[in-house]
């Protein structure tokens, strides 16, 4: 975990310099994912109206907002499910806003992405969950296939449930073979979304356990988005809050506990 | 006045533009698979599965549903053929029948409530369950993996279950007249077939591979564009019946006409 620092408070101008430097600093470490002036509407609905952020190598984000505010909309939007109105997003490097969809796939499969409901295939098993982009994008044979999958369901505490339909396990174990999945091709990004929302306090926090214990296995950027504060806190190095379309402050969870931003202290009131 | 003909208008240009916009989207639906379809891998594996799922499990309600019809058309077409004391001709008239159209359309209508419902349903789960968008982030085309897969199992299924159809319907035609006037399997399908060339059966039967590909792409599109929950999926498969169902309906018409033409 990195040490805390000092919340930035960001408004237009500042943000747009903070994404132009890497908000956060990065010396060292390449950004995994820098965000550019990122909008996105829907209709009439302004979703992300100017976002600017930096993930760099080996760093956790959580990003906080009530909900509604386009956190799961930013999620995919970094792995390339919808399309930006305008502004950049790179990835390791590379431009993808104007990808084709050959392209697009390289990209995404260097990030794994988790999803609110884990979305896993309900017509295959478990353990053909996990192998389906296995089977895909490496070239293992079959038996390395299946060590890997094994080694990857031991990993999440999954490994005694292989053949196993996913109506057969519970919420929390199906966000565990989620991870598994969206771990399988040994990822450079994580993208996680509401990995304990729907989750009883226990299993949430087991599931934060898993997120920390896989992230200093593989030292992976990871960007997770959730409401749950005390998990925020557990698992995220640096934490962004996005409010009416912007991110209005990113630091540490405990610089954001400091902040007296009206908004910022109401929001992080609920943990108190 | 004048604003009551704009709202007469209005109401009678919004169904027509929504239809154009569907027709529209479908067209960009089927580019985006073909598209897919090109580039590999082909997904055999998904392909066989399809095959299987479209094809052997629609298999006993198709021979059901040609048996049925066998026995009818045998069974009322007896009464007006002893009236015009042309009895003899009723294997004749029910091959002809079954082969030429009532098998075709009986096996794509049963197939468009059988597969195209449980096409759009499933998609439409995987939709609104994320699945489709997990496929997609895991780097692999959903237009090939999931529309172009179905789409080919029902294009190469369909004239296969045709011929169950039409194999059923024969069989249990005569065995509705066997019952009524005995007559052995083998005269009544030499007086059955005697009229009948090799094009007879070929155009009508392949014509459903038509069939196969209104059923299949209706059905991925309307899946793959399911949105708002358990309501919108039980709407894609509805709307998957309904518009294969009436697309099959007019493709049959005009194949009718086209093979008419091409082999009178």
């Amino acid at each position: 975990m990195m040490q805390p620092e000092q919340a930035v408070l960001v408004g237009p101008e500042e943000s747009a310099a903070s994404g132009a430097l890497g908000s956060s600093g990065g010396e060292g470490a390449g950004p995994a994912v820098v965000l550019r002036g990122l909008h996105k509407s829907f209709g009439s609905q302004i979703v992300l109206d100017g976002i600017d952020l930096t993930v760099k190598s080996g760093e956790t984000l959580a990003m906080l907002g009530r909900s509604g505010t386009g956190k799961s909309v930013l999620l995919k939007l970094i792995i390339g499910l919808q399309k930006p109105d305008s502004g950049s997003i790179l990835v390791q490097g590379q431009e993808i806003t104007s990808l084709d969809l050959q392209a697009m796939n390289e990209i995404r499969i260097k990030m794994g992405f988790l999803f609110q409901n884990a979305a896993l295939y309900d017509s295959l098993s478990v353990e053909q969950n996990v192998a389906f982009p296995l089977k895909r994008h490496s070239k293992m044979t079959k038996s390395e296939r299946g060590d890997r999958v094994k080694e990857l369901l031991a990993s999440v505490g999954m490994e005694g449930d292989l053949k196993k339909m996913p109506s057969d396990i519970s919420g929390g174990m199906q966000k565990r073979v989620g991870l598994a999945r969206a771990l399988a091709l040994k990822p450079g990004i994580l993208l996680l979304d509401e990995p304990t929302a729907g989750l009883d306090p226990i299993t949430s926090a087991e599931i934060d356990e898993l997120i920390l214990k896989l992230q200093e296995k593989n030292h992976m950027a990871s960007v997770v988005v959730t409401h749950d504060l005390q998990s925020a806190k557990t698992i995220a190095d640096r934490i962004a809050l996005l409010h009416e379309g912007s991110v209005i402050i990113e630091g540490s969870y405990e610089a954001l506990e400091k902040s007296e931003n009206k908004f910022v202290s109401e929001f992080m009131k609920r943990d108190s | 006045m004048p604003s009551l003909a704009r709202a007469t208008l209005a109401s009678l240009w919004s169904p027509f533009n929504s239809f154009l916009e569907w027709f529209g989207e479908l067209g960009i639906f089927a580019w985006q698979v073909m598209r897919a379809a090109v580039r590999r891998p082909f997904e055999g594996r998904e392909l066989m599965r399809q095959l299987d799922e479209i094809g052997s499990k629609s298999l006993p309600l198709v021979a059901l549903a040609g048996a049925a019809i066998g026995a009818v058309l045998s069974l009322q077409s007896r009464s007006s053929l002893v009236r015009f004391g042309a009895k003899s001709m009723l294997p004749a008239a029910l091959v002809f029948s079954i082969i030429h159209e009532t098998g075709p359309i009986v096996t794509g209508l049963v197939v468009s409530g059988r597969v195209g419902a449980g096409i759009g349903a499933e998609l439409g789960s995987m939709k609104v369950t994320e699945q489709i968008d997990a496929i997609e982030a895991s780097g692999v085309n959903p237009y090939k993996y999931l529309a172009f897969t179905r789409i080919v199992a029902c294009i190469l299924m369909l004239p296969l279950l045709t011929l169950g159809a039409d194999l059923f319907g024969v069989l249990f035609g005569w065995l509705a007249d066997t019952l009524v006037d005995p007559i052995s399997f083998t005269k009544f399908i030499h007086r059955g077939f005697a009229g009948t060339t090799f094009s007879d059966f070929l155009a009508p039967t392949f014509r459903t591979a038509v069939f196969g590909l209104i059923i299949g792409m209706i059905g991925c599109f309307q899946g793959m564009r399911t949105q708002g929950g358990t309501a919108g999926v039980g709407l894609s498969a509805k709307s998957s019946v309904v518009m294969s169902s009436l697309f099959v309906i007019l493709a049959d018409v005009v194949l009718v006409k086209l093979i008419l033409v091409f082999f009178p």
